[in-house]
């Protein structure tokens, strides 16, 4: 009795492991997948990004592009109506078609200038954390420099520097202020800093790891390594930082618009609607109000995003 | 420690000088600063020869930039235009304390300024005070309640006021409690300037006009510390020394407030001190939309005017500001806890 107890292990070991082994384990993007379901936020922030992207791309069905810059100024300064359910402004716009083409160029400064922020400050930490030494204290006084200086006063300082007089340009059959290519750009060189910390911290701690060793022993080049190797494992608050960055850009651009820095008209972003509108604080609330709640939506669905995203990628890591 | 901090203002001054290089120069291209300098009219042309001369705007950038640092007192300038250098400079340079003359107003930057620091002051260090001992309170709160219908509902309402916009709160808070007020007929709340010209500027009357700049400046603020204050608390709370201070009979608020809070409170320190200097950034939204007549106003109004002294002025003073806050945030967290050493 005793023997066959030893030789086969207890009956419920034995029911567990084939059924462990009939399940494949599950990759990175399942696990992270399990765990931003069960983060409620996360999912209530994906679902009013969702409805915000298809109203501001889904609008352009209803409204054409000539709707939102169309003048009418015997109807200024209306209050929403049937005709104009959001109302218009001061020279007459409708807001509610301003909103939608708005919308897609605020979306669209919020993505283009993470992008600008990425390059910037991956290439930056990655440089200062793999190479170290002379280069690192090089690259981290000048992230420093950058840091001291807080960013809205950089920004209005490079936004009036870079804002003379940039010509329209045409994408895709659409006029696009000039502006716009100046305020990405500028966001995007003004924000890198704080990335480009969190990539050099990941850099100095996942290059120590063996596995880097071991490429190096077998001849792999440094291109390889730090695209291959290291990047892709210090990945997870990378994207978390991209994802807020969106947000922040959103707001940025709202902000120096709304100092009259920003994107110039004709082209409406949610910012630019918002310049002047305090002057109307009393008498017309519908033209701050929808674009203003826009813009809270979108950066706090963002930042709800953002934060199970935080947690499904990295559990270990809770900030705030 | 002293020479710790030493070590620190040695290599905040490099820093200084390349931060204010690059502003100098990119401030030489923002703008034309004579083209306003006649009034209405458009400056004539051998006027503004005889001001850029005058003013020196017509030197090359890097000897401006050698004149706003060390004064041009001993180079000589040629005033009148006849291509001789007689009259000798006057500046004395920045770093023999002179920041120079104001292009729009002709007045020293320093007084310039110094007009317009006192208000900002105020409002920050109000908005300060405030925010430390909302988000001290909210916090606590919250980390003692963790996860009752109260803490969700601190939690999902500082989530909101954490992303919303400055200028959203702030014309929200104007619609409903100026606006809205008034035309209920209730006692409401003022929205431009710090006092009603026709009273004067009496305390009342400079307290009642902060409310609503106050209140926009800290939300922000209160709902992120608050958030990390629960957090902090929340992991001091479960740290074994408040298992022990609870085991050995500690009265409740003792072991909270004494035991816990002040160590989960360092971290706060610092972050309050870092962000302070921040402060003054986030004032410019707040000043412009309620016309408090501050620094981020001056900055707004310096910068549309393309006047280099004045912009300088005042990024230069945050830029000083931000580094001896840093060192503060170092120096204050070894004091608080001893088993951090700096070498």
């Amino acid at each position: 009795m005793s023997e066959s107890t030893l030789s086969q292990p207890t009956k419920g070991v034995v029911s567990l492991t084939p059924d462990e082994l009939e399940t494949p384990p599950l990759s990175l993007g399942q696990l992270t997948w399990r765990r931003f379901r069960r983060h409620k936020m996360a999912i209530f922030g994906s679902v009013i990004l969702l409805l915000i992207m298809i109203y501001a791309f889904g609008g352009m069905l209803v409204f054409s592009e000539a709707d939102a810059n169309r003048t009418e100024t015997g109807a200024r300064l209306q209050a929403p109506s049937r005709e104009h359910p959001f109302g218009t402004d001061t020279i007459g716009r409708d807001i509610l078609a301003r909103t939608i083409y708005g919308g897609q160029i605020s979306i669209f400064i919020g993505l283009t200038a993470m992008v600008v922020e990425m390059v910037l400050g991956i290439s930056i930490g990655a440089m200062a954390g793999y190479f170290g030494g002379k280069l690192d204290s090089v690259l981290m006084r000048f992230t420093e420099a950058v840091l001291i200086i807080p960013q809205i006063f950089l920004l209005l300082v490079m936004a009036k520097y870079f804002a003379q007089s940039i010509p329209n340009i045409k994408v895709i059959g659409r006029t696009l202020s000039g502006s716009v290519l100046v305020i990405i750009f500028v966001i995007g060189i003004t924000s890198w800093p704080y990335l480009a910390r969190i990539v050099r911290a990941q850099f100095l701690s996942v290059k120590e790891n063996d596995f880097i060793l071991a490429a190096r022993a077998t001849g792999t080049s440094t291109r390889d390594i730090i695209f291959r190797h290291i990047l892709p494992n210090s990945i997870a608050p990378i994207i978390v930082a991209a994802t807020l960055s969106v947000a922040a850009a959103i707001t940025l651009e709202a902000y120096i618009s709304f100092l009259g820095l920003g994107v110039r008209p004709p082209t409406a972003t949610w910012g630019n609607m918002l310049e002047g509108a305090y002057n109307y604080v009393d008498s017309a609330w519908w033209l701050w109000f929808f674009p203003g709640l826009l813009i809270a939506l979108i950066v706090l669905s963002i930042n709800f995003l953002g934060d199970g995203l935080r947690d499904a990628l990295d559990p270990h890591s809770r900030a705030i | 420690m002293t020479r710790y901090i030493i070590r620190r203002l040695l290599q905040a001054i490099p820093l200084l000088f390349i931060i204010s290089l690059v502003l100098f120069i990119l401030m030489q291209n923002m703008g034309d600063p004579l083209a306003t300098m006649g009034g209405r009219k458009v400056t004539r042309r051998e006027d503004r020869i005889r001001l850029a001369r005058q003013l020196g705007l017509d030197k090359p950038v890097i000897l401006q930039y050698v004149y706003w640092l060390v004064g041009n007192d001993w180079a000589k300038t040629d005033m009148d235009g006849d291509g001789i250098a007689e009259t000798p400079g006057s500046r004395k340079g920045v770093l023999r304390g002179d920041w120079g003359i104001s292009l729009v107003n002709r007045q020293p930057v320093m007084e310039v300024i110094g007009d317009r620091l006192p208000n900002t002051l105020l409002l920050m260090l109000v908005a300060e005070v405030i925010v430390i001992s909302l988000a001290m309170l909210i916090g606590i709160y919250s980390a003692l309640h963790q996860y009752t219908a109260a803490d969700n509902i601190i939690t999902a309402t500082t989530f909101v006021f954490y992303s919303m916009p400055v200028f959203f709160f702030a014309l929200l808070a104007m619609y409903f409690f100026a606006v809205n007020f008034k035309k209920w007929g209730l006692p409401y709340l003022p929205t431009v300037g710090m006092f009603e010209p026709e009273i004067g500027k009496t305390t009342a009357q400079v307290a009642w006009h902060m409310v609503l700049p106050v209140a926009t400046l800290s939300f922000g603020f209160i709902a992120g510390y608050s958030r990390y204050i629960r957090s902090t608390m929340l992991e001091s709370l479960g740290q074994d020394y408040v298992r022990t201070a609870k085991a050995k009979g500690l009265p409740r608020l003792e072991v909270v407030y004494i035991h816990a809070l002040k160590n989960a409170a360092l971290p706060i320190v610092t972050i309050v001190a870092l962000d302070l200097p921040f402060l003054l950034g986030g004032a410019i939204v707040t000043e412009r939309i309620f016309g408090w007549p501050g620094m981020g106003r001056l900055f707004l109004d310096h910068v549309s005017r393309s006047d280099t002294p004045v912009v300088l002025g005042i990024l230069m003073m945050i830029a000083v500001a931000v580094i001896i806050f840093q060192i503060i945030a170092d120096v204050a967290y070894a004091w608080l806890d001893p088993r951090i050493r700096y070498k």
